[in-house]
């Protein structure tokens, strides 16, 4: 990160990669919503999504990279933004010019990312595990079947620390995105007659995108 | 009315400062802030302390001079004007008022609530300018047509008064809208483009240096701002700088 | 003879000039790097100068009192700019605006460097464009113009109620690129406390470092003063709180003549007065006077019932309303030069027809300019049947486009609505026409000493029109200083650096320290703003708008009584070497109560009526301005010789060959 040396450049690298995780978050979300109306459909794209050479050797790396430098670079501009005054105000009357959202989102970022320890842990650590470890490539469960409709139902039904944990997480996950996703656009440049057309947009997938997850959780939660 | 002031004194950029505790009787709400701060500092003298060191000039909103964090706010509670704009009769009887300086590390305290932003000066030498010499013969001003929405949106930009309240009210204290301003109004117009790529990197390059934070498009510069400087500009600086990056 | 020598070149008006710029001398590239110059003040003169020379090729070291050179108070010029390029094709040229500033001047400026204002006026609009100064557009892409008092041609150039700031920041801007370059010297806080001179030429300054309280030593091979006006000899004023004469009276006590000191232009739409503690006043462009009326009721019981509260200025029928500049003056109406419509909204106050609590205002009314905007607007957009509201808000739309800034200002300080009831105006001090004595090279009485801009006597004559200082300001240091400075400059090749060792230095510095010690030691019981407040209440009251003979010598024995008590009873807090705010009041105060006699004495022995200056003994029966062309067509330059009181009196007879001395009217 040595290379992008300049505040402005920073903000864009942030962005963009506020933008890829997004889009990430769409296909994520698109593939998981398969589990509630057809788990068959959700065992196929997952087999296929993780036992892809590209999507495992090419993608994976890259989201990974994308998830670290967000967070990276997003450490670093916070702690240069809070060095930039030392001395801080006796009073400071934020809320009257500017949104809680927009001015922490190191906090609903750091929920976020304490989150994504979580959901490692709880399904990519196995995937791991039991793929390149064990080297079972076959995505099948003992029974024969494919385990992976099984295995995520089986993480959120009768589970309600858990399923309180991503909930509580996909509201801070919406707050995050609530803020982060308009401004990546007025960070590249993007503030013209579509611009309110654009927030509307942002706002509405910062929340429906959020809830769908959270849908899903509670679904899988009740339902089973 | 009668007003309990709670101002920030500090000696000189390198002392420690703390608040002070005054009371100011027989306000009117017709007075501006700043003449409250005139009764103020007559009776301090009276008294034979120190008056309140603070900066002020033109008193009509025009000079930039004026700066003050009031009750948590950069020129106050009102919006779309400064600090020797803000009448008294915007506060009530008993109030608390907290004063205290613009606070960024690229404005270090002078002395009271007086700051140094000579770093907006240094910004603009680095490029706030279009080199034109004056010889007299000048090609005509009408010249050159200009597009009257381009004009006027570089117009809008010109009229920042530099007085940092953008800096002041950002949780990074960023000047991003500063700047932005100045990029926008020679971006907008044709005299500025023959230079624009060489003006965006170095001002941007300047107020790094400067040790401003970074934006982080919370649009509290722009509700603070006394001209209301649009965020779009912000936007447009963004643009200019990634466009002259790629071109180099 | 008289010692002043005007230096007028020979020849047609017209060719002055342009032979001027001929015959004078020229310092080359390799030596102007030799030479440093001075200027004080950065405003449009001083920016506009220090960036002009810097380009050249001097080194420039600028000083200003404010913490950015962008903040000097030629930012606040709102209205406009005036230039001669005639784009409106209404008959504008040269001679016009020549012939229109000496008219509007009453007859006392100098024919031949008003002529050169003219001339040059409309390469400023080209420099400020090719700079980058966003003026005012058509939709076709064009500049816009709009009418100023006192002429019959639109030439002023614009940019919204903000063109001085946009004029300022492009000069700030040109000083930037100098700054950059390296070719000048930026001291900010920084104010000017003695100029030196060495061997009868200006060769440096003092300084004081308002931060630090520092005095410094600046060297220099000439000084050029451009630190504007003395409007706040008055205390109440439309200059900022800064604005001094510090600069310009420390270069008088060192020779410098100062010409008609009593020359004040108190303009007549400031907003009112609204109590004791008021520190400052503001002023509503003259550009409002473009569509608003002025008027005052017709009826005293009708005055004396708003007064009251009782009666709301939107309730009174036309019939009701005197709109007193368009009954007396119906050909210029609510354009009638400054000092005129001054005095008549003072006449009519006096009378008793005042409309505020004090009496002291008169109304500018855009009721029927909004009316008209409205039903043009409607007639334009196709809508012709629009009922009155719709054309009424139309209107307001059009007139928030011209003004809006103006009349938020006035919103924000009055909490009055102006589209809705009209506005409340008086006049106030503004500008001064007078100041140091300059020849035609802008030179003062001082080799080497220059000074341009307000902080000059020469352009304007005992009144300036709209939109003419801005012009001036930069006309000085853009287009003329540049040239006159180097003929000077031409003999200094081979001085080499001017060391601040000299004795001359040392007793400059010594006498600043002096008078110092002297402020803070003075150990009253009054702060500065007591005595401040008290010599303004002079001024406005007996050297104000209408001046006789009797009341200006009572200000001339009540400024010396108050000067002397001011030294005895002053309180000055805090230290001499760190930011003391108190200290550099002090320091100003002392300096006014100097000029303030001047100004009087000045006033009291010009035995005319001419422009800003009125005598109430010198009226004609209509009450308008009795000009003595016979006894008094001269410039009045005072020497300094110790007390204001012992001031000996300059004449510069001035000549008009291209213009007939005419009573001037606006009938």
């Amino acid at each position: 990160m040595g290379g992008i040396k300049t505040s402005i450049a920073r903000k864009v690298a942030m962005a963009l990669s506020g933008l890829f995780l997004v889009l990430f978050l769409l296909q994520h979300f698109t593939i998981n919503f398969t589990s509630v109306v057809s788990p068959d459909t959700f065992n196929e794209i997952s087999h296929f999504m993780g036992t892809n050479f590209v999507v495992q050797a090419i993608l994976q790396p890259i989201l990974i990279f994308g998830v670290i430098f967000h967070f990276v670079m997003g450490f670093i501009l916070e702690a240069q933004n809070r060095s930039a005054r030392s001395v801080k105000y006796g009073m400071f009357s934020g809320n009257a010019n500017s949104s809680w959202l927009s001015r922490n989102m190191l906090i609903s970022g750091a929920v976020v990312l304490a989150f994504l320890g979580l959901h490692f842990y709880d399904f990519w650590v196995h995937e791991m595990q039991v793929k390149y470890l064990e080297g079972d490539m076959s995505g099948l469960s003992p029974s024969g079947e494919f385990r992976y409709y099984e295995e995520t139902v089986a993480k959120f039904a009768g589970q309600p620390i858990r399923v309180g944990l991503y909930v509580l997480a996909f509201v801070f996950l919406m707050m995050h995105l609530l803020h982060g996703f308009a401004s990546s656009f007025q960070t590249m440049g993007v503030n013209n007659k579509y611009s309110p057309a654009i927030k509307k947009f942002t706002k509405a997938f910062a929340i429906v995108i959020p809830l769908g997850f959270a849908f899903i959780a509670i679904f899988h939660f009740i339902n089973n | 009315m009668k007003l309990n002031l709670k101002v920030w004194r500090q000696e000189n950029k390198d002392a420690k400062g703390k608040f002070e505790n005054y009371i100011v009787d027989d306000i009117h709400g017709d007075m501006s802030f700043l003449e409250m701060m005139d009764v103020l500092n007559n009776q301090l003298v009276q008294e034979g302390i120190e008056p309140v060191e603070f900066d002020h000039d033109c008193r009509e909103g025009i000079c930039g001079m004026c700066s003050m964090q009031i009750n948590g706010e950069p020129h106050g509670p009102d919006r779309r004007i400064t600090t020797c704009q803000l009448h008294m009769r915007k506060f009530k009887d008993g109030d608390t008022i907290t004063i205290e300086p613009f606070r960024a590390n690229a404005f270090p305290v002078v002395k009271d609530l007086a700051v140094d932003r000579s770093a907006f000066d240094r910004i603009q030498h680095a490029g706030g300018y279009i080199s034109v010499n004056t010889s007299g013969n000048t090609q005509d001003a009408n010249s050159i047509p200009i597009e009257k929405e381009n004009a006027d949106m570089a117009f809008n930009a010109a009229t920042c008064i530099g007085c940092g309240a953008c800096v002041a009210a950002c949780k990074n204290a960023s000047a991003m809208l500063f700047t932005s301003a100045k990029v926008s109004q020679y971006a907008l117009l044709p005299q500025g483009k023959v230079e624009a790529t060489e003006r965006v990197l170095n001002m941007v390059a300047q107020m790094d240096k400067e040790g401003f934070g970074n934006c982080t498009n919370t649009g509290a510069c722009e509700i603070e701002c006394p001209k209301g400087i649009s965020l779009e500009n912000i936007a447009r600086l963004n643009r200019e700088y990634l466009a002259a990056s790629l071109k180099g | 003879m008289s010692v002043l020598e005007s230096k007028i070149p020979s020849g047609p008006l017209a060719d002055k000039w342009t032979k001027h710029k001929n015959e004078i001398n020229l310092v080359n590239p390799a030596n102007k790097r030799n030479i440093d110059v001075i200027v004080v003040g950065t405003g449009l003169a001083g920016a506009s100068a220090s960036a002009t020379l810097a380009e050249l090729g001097y080194n420039v070291k600028t000083f200003c009192f404010q913490d950015s050179p962008r903040r000097a108070h030629s930012i606040a010029a709102q209205g406009g700019i005036n230039a001669a390029k005639n784009y409106q094709g209404d008959g504008d040229s040269d001679y016009r605006l020549f012939y229109d500033t000496v008219k509007g001047g009453d007859y006392r400026s100098r024919e031949a460097n008003v002529y050169r204002l003219a001339e040059v006026s409309s390469n400023i609009i080209d420099q400020c464009v090719a700079q980058g100064v966003p003026f005012a557009r058509e939709y076709g892409g064009l500049l816009d113009n709009r009418s100023f008092g006192g002429v019959l041609v639109s030439r002023t150039f614009y940019a919204k109620g903000q063109t001085g700031q946009q004029l300022l920041l492009g000069a700030y801007s040109a000083m930037n690129r100098q700054i950059n370059r390296g070719k000048i010297q930026s001291h900010t806080r920084h104010e000017m406390m003695d100029l030196v001179l060495v061997d009868g030429k200006a060769r440096g300054i003092i300084a004081r470092n308002l931060v630090t309280g520092e005095i410094e030593r600046h060297s220099a091979h000439a000084v050029v003063v451009a630190s504007g006006g003395y409007g706040n000899v008055f205390f109440l004023s439309t200059n900022a709180m800064g604005s001094n004469v510090t600069a310009a009276w420390r270069a008088h006590r060192k020779g410098a003549f100062f010409a008609n000191p009593c020359f004040t232009q108190i303009h007549p739409t400031c907003i009112p007065v609204s109590g004791d503690l008021q520190a400052k006043l503001t002023l509503m462009s003259e550009s409002l006077r473009n569509d608003g009326r002025i008027w005052v009721p017709a009826k005293k019981e009708d005055a004396e019932a708003i007064r009251a509260g009782k009666l709301k200025p939107t309730d009174l029928k036309e019939e009701d309303r005197d709109y007193y500049l368009e009954r007396r003056y119906p050909a210029f109406g609510n354009l009638v030069p400054r000092d005129v419509a001054s005095r008549a909204a003072k006449e009519r106050c006096d009378a008793g027809f005042g409309v505020n609590k004090t009496g002291q205002a008169v109304y500018l009314d855009f009721a029927s300019a909004i009316e008209r905007y409205g039903k043009e607007k409607a007639f334009s957009s196709g809508q012709k049947d629009a009922s009155h509201d719709e054309i009424i808000k139309m209107g307001k739309e059009v007139v928030e486009a011209k003004y809006g800034n103006l009349f938020d200002m006035y919103e924000k300080i009055t909490d009055q609505n102006p589209y809705e009831t009209p506005m409340m105006i008086f006049p106030a001090v503004h500008y001064t026409m007078g100041g140091l004595w300059v020849d035609y090279n802008l030179m003062t009485t001082i080799p080497g000493c220059y000074a341009t801009g307000e902080a000059n006597f020469s352009d304007h004559g005992a009144n300036r029109l709209g939109a003419s200082a801005l012009m001036q300001g930069l006309a000085d240091g853009y287009f003329v200083l540049h040239y006159t400075i180097g003929d000077y400059l031409a003999d200094d090749i081979r001085t080499g650096p001017i060391s601040t060792d000299s004795k001359e230095f040392e007793e400059a510095e010594k006498a600043v320290k002096s008078q110092i010690e002297k402020l803070m030691n003075a150990n009253g019981d009054q702060p500065v703003d007591h005595f401040h407040r008290k010599l303004g209440l002079i001024m406005w009251n007996k050297c104000g708008m209408s001046r006789n003979e009797k009341e200006l010598k009572e200000a001339i024995k009540e400024i010396e009584e108050l000067r002397e008590d001011f030294y005895k009873n002053v309180r000055v807090t805090g230290k001499a070497n760190s930011k003391n705010q108190e200290l550099e009041k002090a320091m100003r105060v002392a300096d006014f109560l100097e000029l303030g006699e001047l100004f009087a004495k000045d006033a009291l022995h010009r035995n005319e009526s001419c422009g800003g200056h009125f005598r109430e003994e010198y009226q004609t029966e209509e009450g308008e301005a009795l000009r003595d062309d016979e006894n008094f067509r001269y410039v009045a330059a005072w020497e300094y010789k110790g007390e204001p009181k012992d001031a000996v009196l300059h004449k510069e007879q001035l000549e008009y060959e291209n213009i007939e001395l005419k009573t001037r009217s606006y009938k």
